[in-house]
């Protein structure tokens, strides 16, 4: 499977051009970073490349196909900020289980210990919590990841726990990855390729 | 040394808290249970224990008759709570109705586009912009006065602050990180409305729905006494206060004075649920 974006140009209503002719692709198996500054616009090309908006032009395409719009999505998005992405009235039972259900055996992977899953949000830390929202998102039907600075609000230890077993699971189940982040040493350990998106755009 | 009285604050703060929540669903109780005695007293009075009785008029409170009798000889009490029942339960009607007017503009303005948004919002400044009074007495007058013309005065006027309220969240909620990504792990929309966005929304109609009833009772009332609202036949306690005024100058105070705290006590035990239950359900302290 091969993701494509052609030519993506993007704003926010009306203020200033933020990305301009990027384009870019990633073939399954492939771990590609995607780096540039903070506020240059990384986590604004992840959610036009997970469908989450619309760019103002050009297309992203999955095998030449336009994005489905319902339905479990292909593409999957691990946001920068748990917290945001998962309803605070939700028990973490149901956040988890709300696209499919996780094996035992990814949740032993993940960390997520049992008692966890009864508990609500607010009586979780946020690396916590972003390990059901990197859990939630492996479903059987996913094939790229997109883990946009994924790993900041993680400790050291927890941060190289977690990337090992992303590689292992996107080798395993032969999936694309992107990597979001400003910082480039994470960008060089877990990829295979590196792209910087100040030299893509056309600003 | 300082490490005990750290410990004893940390507990007294534990029980302060505990008593806080106790008080707070204890306040609700009591508010309800006293409110629900007045609607049901209101239904169970023998219209004959308020009829007129010549040869006791006049007369000031006592024990045999709490709030005294008028100029006609009728229990001021009993007259007193019949009107209360009466004004409870065209605020509970109106208030509904209205509350269910505000839930269905909202959902509209926040889902069905920007046209019916801004048309909504301009709904809504237009009746936030007349005096109510003076929008519920045209509404009441052209509906022709009495039992119907008050009650729809009062749920056409109502509905803009809540409707406001609703809108802002599914808006919130809608747009939220967590429910971009429930569509991308193929939930419905359906489940999203039921799911995701019924939940926040909920706590919020309850307790706006519950701070409606003071306004709509006081409102009733206040039309009423000034001739728009009920007719004089109706027992209501606009009605009451409008017929005693008269009676003031007199040195009859307790035709007024007492039928007036009695509503505002009323409206008072509203608020006292409505904001009670605004702290149990705020997020922040029901984590405590
Ligand atoms: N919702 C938004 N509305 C308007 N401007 C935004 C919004 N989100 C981000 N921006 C702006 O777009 C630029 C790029 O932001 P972002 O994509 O978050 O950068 P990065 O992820 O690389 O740090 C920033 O200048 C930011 O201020
Ligand atoms: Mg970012």
């Amino acid at each position: 499977m091969l993701l494509e974006a052609k030519n993506i140009s993007y704003r926010y209503q009306n203020g200033p051009w933020i990305l301009k002719d990027v384009t870019l692709s990633v073939g399954e198996g492939e771990r590609v970073g995607l780096v540039g500054p903070s506020g240059y616009g990384k986590s604004t090309l992840s959610k036009i490349l997970a469908g989450y908006i619309k760019p103002a032009a050009g297309e992203v395409l999955l095998d030449g196909k336009e994005l489905p719009a319902e339905g479990y999505s292909p593409i999957q998005l691990i946001y920068q900020h748990p917290e945001k992405a998962i309803n605070p009235l939700w028990r973490m039972k149901d956040i988890l289980h709300e696209g499919w259900v996780p094996d035992q055996c990814t949740l032993n992977a993940m960390g997520i210990e049992q008692g966890w899953l009864e508990r609500w949000p607010a009586e979780l830390s946020g690396g916590e919590m972003q390990r059901f929202c990197i859990a939630r998102v492996l479903g059987p039907q996913t094939r790229f990841l997109i883990a946009d600075e994924m790993s900041t609000m993680l400790d050291v230890i927890t941060q190289a726990q977690i990337w090992e077993l992303m590689i292992r699971i996107v080798e395993e189940r032969c999936m694309g990855l992107i990597v979001v982040t400003h910082n480039e040493a994470l960008a060089q350990k877990v990829c295979t390729r590196i792209i910087s998106l100040p030299e893509l755009n056309k600003l | 040394m300082s490490n005990t009285i750290c410990q004893t604050i940390k507990k007294s703060t534990f029980f302060w808290q505990f008593n806080l929540r106790t008080r707070t669903l204890a306040a609700i109780a009591g508010a309800f249970v006293i409110l629900t005695a007045i609607a049901a007293a209101g239904i169970l009075i023998d219209p004959a224990s308020y009829a007129p009785q010549f040869q006791q008029k006049n007369l000031a409170p006592s024990l045999t008759h709490p709030f005294g009798t008028d100029w006609m000889g009728r229990d001021m009490f009993i007259r007193t709570v019949k009107g209360l029942s009466t004004s409870l339960w065209i605020g509970l009607l109106a208030a509904t109705v209205s509350s269910v007017i505000a839930v269905i503009m909202g959902v509209a303005a926040a889902t069905m586009g920007r046209r019916t948004d801004s048309f909504i919002l301009w709904l809504v400044d237009l009746i936030q912009g007349i005096p109510h009074l003076i929008l519920l007495m045209l509404i009441s007058f052209v509906l022709g006065k009495g039992m119907f013309g008050v009650w729809m005065g009062v749920a056409l006027t109502h509905w803009p602050i809540l409707a406001r309220v609703i809108r802002a969240e599914v808006l919130a909620v809608r747009n939220s990180q967590y429910v971009l990504a429930a569509r991308k792990l193929g939930s419905s929309r359906w489940k999203i409305a039921v799911k995701h966005i019924m939940p926040h929304v909920v706590p919020q109609y309850i307790v706006g729905l519950i701070l409606l009833f003071p306004h709509a009772i006081l409102h009733e009332a206040s039309i009423t006494f000034l001739g728009f609202g009920l007719l004089p036949r109706e027992p209501a306690v606009g009605i009451i206060l409008s017929e005693s005024m008269r009676y003031l100058t007199a040195g009859m105070w307790w035709l007024t004075v007492l039928p007036g705290a009695s509503l505002l006590m009323m409206v008072l035990l509203f608020d006292q649920i409505g904001e009670n239950l605004r702290t149990l359900m705020n997020p922040s302290s029901a984590q405590e």
